[in-house]
């Protein structure tokens, strides 16, 4: 009877003890040039002082997967540590010819290519890794393509808790009710990565959907 | 079957292809992958009677993508579905749609693919779908 206390009392502790330190994996999903990286390197930068991957005009800028281990973001006295994830833009055409217009070589804009669908790939095969996902949006942009859809069904196959952000607020043709009507089952938190604008619920709704962890 | 037999280089003409669920509901995802890829990359635009589940929908693109560069002057695919019953919102067309598959098919659904070599954007609402080419 003693043993079975003892050995309980050890089991609560460390379970606990893991459950505080237990990393959890936070992804960022959705097409090319929402703003993932933008967002994730606002968090990073705020929580840890260093950035995740560069940005830039030109679409597919992220093509490998890149992490940020412990990041520990803390909101209203609330601690939680992520491993960030912040994936390529999932499409569903990659032509090397759209990468001229950034005034790219054609040497490199074939290698862009070339890479940014084994990023696409790379994307694909992470969904299974994922503890929660962020879907960011482009809110300038009509939600209703195929890729977003695609994205948020296969989240809600594998039972991955997903918050919907809906970046770029601070543009003009913003339209996040849109994007809520699209859908509707989800939280949408309308955020200017660039700007920082928002992120208070932003973290907010992160901390509440990290619950369903 | 060979690049020269798919003909995407220059396109002349193309053809939708009505491939009915009965066609693929047989077929495990591997199979149905491959069929749906055979029709696009002969110059189909393929509309397909009901939709495939979301692992599948992903698995497509990851196939396409790999396709793309190997396959000559093939740059992927524009892909939408839609749904009979928009008011249901997306996750409960997906809920169902999961059902559905397992129960064999979504029905009330219409898949359409096209190969970007042809179908230039595929503007998507909740009640139409818009197909512009490619000149």
């Amino acid at each position: 009877m003693e043993i079975k206390i003892f050995k309980n009392f050890f089991k609560r502790v460390f379970s606990n003890l893991f459950n505080n330190k237990k990393e959890i994996k936070l992804g960022f999903y959705g097409p090319p040039n929402a703003g993932k990286t933008s967002l994730a390197n606002r968090i990073c930068k705020d929580f840890t002082g260093e950035e995740i991957g560069t940005v830039s005009k030109i679409p597919h800028e992220t093509r490998s997967v890149q992490f940020k281990e412990k990041v520990e973001i803390s909101f209203k006295g609330k601690k939680m540590t992520f491993k960030m994830i912040d994936t390529p833009g999932i499409a569903t055409k990659i032509d090397y010819e759209d990468f001229l217009k950034f005034k790219v070589s054609k040497k490199d804009a074939k290698n862009r290519a070339k890479e940014a669908t084994q990023g696409v790939i790379e994307s694909i095969k992470w969904l299974d890794d994922m503890d929660m996902v962020v879907v960011v949006l482009d809110a300038t942009e009509n939600p209703y393509n195929q890729v977003n859809i695609t994205i948020i069904g296969n989240l809600v196959a594998r039972k991955i808790p997903v918050l919907i952000v809906a970046n770029k607020i601070d543009l003009k043709k913003t339209d996040i009710k849109k994007i809520e009507a699209a859908f509707p089952e989800y939280e949408v938190v309308g955020i200017s990565a660039k700007y920082g604008d928002n992120l208070e619920e932003f973290y907010e709704s992160i901390f509440k959907l990290s619950k369903k962890v | 079957m060979t690049d020269k037999k798919r003909g995407l280089g220059k396109i002349k003409g193309f053809t939708i292809q009505f491939l009915p669920y009965s066609e693929i509901r047989d077929l495990n995802s591997d199979e149905r992958i491959k069929k749906i890829l055979n029709i696009i990359l002969t110059n189909n635009i393929l509309i397909l009677q009901g939709r495939l589940i979301p692992t599948e929908e992903a698995r497509l693109i990851g196939d396409t993508m790999a396709m793309v560069g190997y396959v000559k002057e093939f740059k992927g695919i524009e892909l939408a579905v839609i749904s009979g019953n928009d008011k249901e919102g997306f996750f409960g067309k997906m809920t169902k749609g999961l059902a559905n598959a397992i129960a064999g098919g979504d029905f009330s659904a219409m898949t359409i693919i096209g190969p970007a070599t042809i179908v230039k954007e595929m503007k998507r609402n909740p009640k139409k779908i818009e197909l512009l080419l490619n000149r």
